[in-house]
């Protein structure tokens, strides 16, 4: 039905002309869900936008067709282009909470969708409207028809969303990253419901994620770009199977579970090739331990393996194929020595209660509290790692920003944190000053935790200069350049600017800036949920093997559960600011007691690799 | 010759040296020379920046000033302090006629009294200057006008040919190319800066100034005011003082308005309330009562301190640099209100986090972490309040309260042209002059400040 043909789409940028799809070709059929799987940067987005044409005003598709039934639409002039978009063709996508119109209620949006796109005008385009809510599940739609979007959660808006798409009766819905700034149970509820409703209407659908988990659980064929190209195409049971594309087989083994614990992760070493020069090999080659002469020289076609499955690789060529190398597995150097966890408590919690107060009237005076976290206790030994899962809004950052002691002055917390022989929560200033150098915090957004405005030199001698001011510069000199070694990044990074880094380089110096005060303890605050897959697995390896070395302690702060079964010794569940269950990882991932923590474990997608013959958890 | 240093001329040098200093920084740190570059990328941009430096170059002559030594005495001065323009500008300064006359014209505007044939009658009287070489004025004006003006086309067109051969020989030796190749990719804009379209602005600009220099010899070629001043004089020295204003009121207004706004929304609690009262209160009051108020006070300070002011240019000076200082208190609150928003915004930033995370004591996170992150907004509303200022300047004089009524500025220009526009005949070169060059210099501000936004803004699309 939808059949695109060597798409290629430029985008013209002040590097030059960027070719962010280059040659693709796919086909969708009624009633199937392809998944397009990619890394950040890899042209799956902008693969779907040249689809239904919304491409930005520097970008346009420069050859190839895209055909939907019989019209080409490539070529439509936009006033009938409209008609398609949104009539034929209906898009969701990832941010629910910036794709409604924040001014008009959820009811008028619908209806004027369906308005536009249908013959139903007035009451029975309302009926319409309250049909379509009943459909995607909103409880009482009655009352959530005249409801602002600011008066839904983001579940719900995701709901809203997919009613006003499907509203106009679509042959093909584009769905880009629709679950990715959800919690993993709404997500799994959202999944159901655009599957159930696929198939009701049997229409086709185009998903465009990043998570793999997502794709064994949706898809019905699967498609795999990397740096602009489909390097594997095939049906979602013989690529899990068999992935055959190295690029695939590493991102498998690059995702954290529970059977990889022991070793590192398969980090895929290097970063996506820049698109807008030109390349003369396989673009993956810099990257592939197989890659020979002949992947650097020449440019790999797409091979049909049989059952419509086809890989961009040589080493399935008929004649004078590359033998494929499988990357070796690399140990943690257990038998050199297993951690100590010393027996003393490191950290200990006791009922720690945050609350955020209410200011309100003329003088702005407290007239209540928010309540983020209540009475929560657990300990934490030197060198362990602490899991800290749980969904948005539970209180796990704050938990974690309330031991650092950042929320001094905007909230009211009690309880006992006491770190080592000192009581954080009554510490006066000198003695702050000497606990903040035994535990520091790693943030999620390696953009937003690093002063733009600062050298990576300056970012990592602040924390010895503020907390270690008896070193003198020549000594401070020596730690810095320790530190870059310990996170392998190059000297020449010191005189550099943040934005010259690319995010799995930036975590690297925010864990290093972290590292500079020699803390015994670090919160990691989701530091790999704004990172790709492989370069996640970069950073938990960096994380594992720092722990290994230095002895620290981690109070991981995470809604991954694939993360927390790679990584966590001991697990604590965070529900709306209560710790439900704790336990030693394995067995409570084997065996939950609380129905909370059995919920969120059945909603993770999970994934059955053929090859390995695991199954393998996923990131949310 | 005894130098004088005005106050407002320590101010220019100071601005003259802090901008050189920041120059020098900008080549040193390679984000800040990006931006910047990215500002002079666009034709619009430099075509500004290019009008806006002759501008600087006039006021910044206008700026030095001295007083001249008195022939045959040894330690003796003028009372007149001159600046350098004015030793340029001689021609101009001196020729002065009776009364109004017309541009390039060599007659009185008015019919004056005069006796002729020892009979006293009223006619259109010859100027002492403008046009004083011509017998025959009615038969040789025209001529004689025309031909200054194509030699002044000519001499203009002579230097801007000569810039053009100027940037043609750096840029083949730059790019170790052959003068014809050079040549070719700057005609067809290939240079990666837009050096055609400042070569443009400077051709239009030597054109015109070629031309005016060739009249102004022999005329007065914007015309004379009432008392026969020659306005182009007039006009040309009005120049630094909206720069003066410009600049100046801009500088006090920045570290009000930074330091305030900084405090207030990084600190919060009651530091924040206080200077939120402080600005409310301020914006609440009509700015030019404040101004008028204060410049009264002034007024009667400077005349009962004779011995703090010897010279009438040092009084004249005072009251100008006062004017910037009330003018800079009273427009700080808007810059502080947007930086008291954004380091809202960024006090929640990570970064911020990670450095209290450090311990880092409040004034470190407030100049190192979070002024470096507000310095784009200070450049912009900076680059933007100086026109804003400037017009300010023509209001405050239109009404009496700007500058000294014998300092030369845009403001008295255009009070004197309101009473001239309502008399019979008409007097329309004034109010044209001031407007014309106060919206060069005002379209060009804002035209770099544009360029300077959209460099510097983060939330500007770059295509």
């Amino acid at each position: 039905m939808l059949q695109l043909d060597q798409l290629r789409t430029e985008i013209h940028s002040s590097q030059g002309i960027v070719v962010a799809v280059d040659g693709v070709s796919l086909a969708i059929q009624p009633g199937e869900t392809f998944a397009l799987v990619g890394e950040s940067g890899s042209g799956k987005s902008v693969t779907a936008l040249s689809i239904s044409r919304l491409l930005p005003d520097n970008a346009c598709i420069a050859a190839g067709d895209v055909r939907l039934d019989d019209a080409s639409l490539a070529d439509l002039p936009e006033s009938e282009m409209r008609a398609y978009r949104g009539g034929r063709i209906a898009m969701i996508f990832q941010e629910p909470a910036t794709s409604l119109n924040a001014v008009m209620s959820v009811g008028r949006q619908l209806v004027e969708a369906i308005t536009t796109h249908t013959e139903l005008r007035g009451e029975a385009a309302r009926a319409k409207a309250l049909d379509w809510l009943r459909r995607v599940g909103i409880a009482e739609p009655e009352r959530r028809i005249d409801s602002y979007p600011f008066q839904l959660s983001g579940g719900q808006k995701q709901r809203v969303m997919i009613a006003m798409a499907l509203a106009t009766e679509p042959a093909l819905l584009i769905a880009d990253e629709p679950t990715t700034a959800l919690d993993v149970t709404v997500q799994k509820q959202i999944l159901d419901l655009l599957l159930d409703l696929q198939r009701e209407r049997g229409m086709a659908m185009l998903l465009i994620t990043h998570d793999l988990g997502v794709v064994s659980q949706v898809a019905d064929r699967v498609g795999i770009m990397y740096a602009g190209e489909l390097v594997e195409l095939g049906s979602k049971a013989a690529f899990f199977a068999k992935p055959l594309h190295p690029y695939a087989t590493r991102l498998l083994g690059a995702l954290p579970d529970v059977d990889k614990r022991g070793h590192l992760l398969e980090a895929i070493a290097g970063s996506v090739p820049p698109l807008y020069q030109a390349f003369e090999g396989c673009r993956f080659a810099p990257r592939c331990y197989s890659a020979t002469a002949r992947c650097r020289g020449e440019i790999p076609p797409m091979y049909e393996m049989g059952g419509g499955h086809s890989v961009r690789c040589f080493a399935y060529a008929p004649e004078a194929a590359v033998p494929l190398v499988r990357p070796p597995l690399r140990d943690m150097g257990e038998g050199r020595a297993a951690r100590q966890l010393g027996d003393q408590a490191l950290l200990t919690v006791e009922n720690l209660r945050v609350r955020f107060p209410i200011r309100s009237g003329l003088l702005q005076r407290v007239s209540g509290h928010v309540d983020a976290v209540h009475e929560v206790s657990f300990s934490l030994r030197p060198g362990e790692t602490l899991a800290l899962v749980g969904e948005s809004g539970s209180g796990k950052t704050t938990t974690g920003k309330a031991i650092l002691q950042l929320l001094r002055g905007t909230a009211v917390v009690d309880g006992q944190a006491m770190l080592g022989d000192i009581d954080l929560m009554r510490a006066g200033k000198a003695e702050l000053k000497r606990a903040r150098r035994q535990m520091q915090i790693i943030f999620q957004d390696p953009f937003g935790s690093l002063n733009p405005r600062m050298r990576v030199g300056e970012i990592l001698a602040e924390g010895i200069q503020s907390l270690r001011p008896e070193l003198d510069l020549a000594e401070r000199r020596r730690r810095v350049d320790a530190l870059l070694e310990q996170v392998s990044l190059p000297q020449s990074a010191l005189t550099r600017f943040p934005h010259e880094f690319s995010g799995g380089q930036r975590q690297r110096i925010a864990i290093a800036r972290a590292l500079a005060v020699e803390p015994s303890l670090i919160v990691c605050d989701e530091p790999t949920s704004a990172l790709d897959v492989s370069v996640q697995a970069q950073i938990l390896n960096l994380l594992k093997e720092l722990q290994q070395q230095l002895g620290v302690a981690y109070l991981f702060i995470t809604h991954n559960i694939g993360v927390v079964e790679y990584l966590a010794d001991r697990i604590a569940v965070m529900q709306a600011g209560r710790i439900v269950e704790t336990g030693e990882s394995a067995s409570l991932l084997m065996s939950p007691r609380h129905d909370y923590t059995r919920t969120l474990l059945a909603a993770v997608p999970r994934v059955v690799v053929g090859e390995a013959d695991t199954e393998v958890l996923l990131p949310a | 010759m005894k130098i004088v240093v005005l106050w407002t001329d320590w101010v220019v040098l100071l601005v003259l040296l802090g901008t050189l200093a920041y120059g020098w920084k900008v080549m040193r740190q390679p984000h800040l020379a990006v931006t910047w570059r990215k500002a002079f990328n666009t034709a619009t941009g430099t075509s500004a920046a290019t009008v806006l430096a002759v501008f600087l170059v006039i006021g910044l002559l206008d700026s030095l000033h001295y007083r001249p030594a008195i022939a045959g005495k040894a330690d003796a001065y003028a009372t007149e302090t001159r600046s350098v323009l004015d030793d340029i500008l001689h021609h101009q300064q001196t020729g002065r006629e009776r009364s109004y006359s017309a541009p390039l014209a060599y007659q009185g505007y008015e019919k004056e009294a005069t006796v002729i044939d020892g009979q006293a009658t009223r006619a259109y009287l010859r100027l002492q200057h403008g046009g004083a070489h011509l017998d025959q004025p009615e038969q040789q004006w025209a001529a004689d006008v025309l031909l200054r003006t194509v030699a002044g086309v000519g001499l203009g067109l002579l230097l801007a040919a000569a810039a053009t051969a100027l940037a043609v020989l750096l840029l083949a030796r730059k790019r170790r190319q052959g003068l014809g190749q050079a040549w070719r990719s700057l005609r067809r804009g290939q240079v990666g800066f837009p050096l055609r379209a400042v070569l443009l602005t400077l051709t239009v600009l030597a054109v015109l100034a070629g031309v005016m220099a060739m009249l102004a010899t022999a005329y007065h070629v914007l015309g004379t005011d009432r008392v026969g001043n020659d306005l182009l004089y007039v006009v040309l020295k009005s120049i630094r003082t909206a720069l003066v204003i410009g600049t100046m009121s801009t500088l006090v207004t920045m570290p009000i308005a930074v330091g305030l706004g900084i405090c207030a929304g990084y600190l919060r609690g009651w530091v924040d309330e206080a200077i939120q009262y402080v600005y409310t209160v301020i914006n609440s009051i009509p700015y030019v009562l404040l101004i008028a108020a204060v410049v009264l006070i002034l007024m009667v300070f400077i005349d009962n301190h004779p011995d703090l002011f010897p010279t009438s240019a040092e009084r004249t000076d005072a009251r100008l640099f006062f004017l910037c200082i009330i003018l800079g208190m009273t427009s700080w609150t808007e810059l502080c209100r947007l930086i008291r928003g954004e380091v809202i915004k960024l006090r929640e930033a990570e970064y911020i986090q990670a450095a209290q995370a450090f311990g880092v004591g409040t004034w470190r996170i407030l100049s190192v972490h979070l002024l470096p992150n507000v310095m784009h907004l200070i450049l912009i509303s900076m680059v933007i309040n100086f026109s804003g200022l400037v017009l300010a300047e023509a209001v405050l004089s239109y009404v009496g309260i700007g500058v000294d009524p014998s300092m030369q500025s845009f403001g008295t220009l255009i009070n004197t042209a309101r009473l001239e526009l309502s008399r019979e005949p008409t007097i329309w070169w004034t109010l044209a002059t001031a407007f014309t060059f106060m919206f060069s210099l005002v379209l060009s501000a804002n035209l770099f400040s544009d360029a300077i936004r959209d460099a510097f803004d983060p939330r500007a699309t770059h295509k």
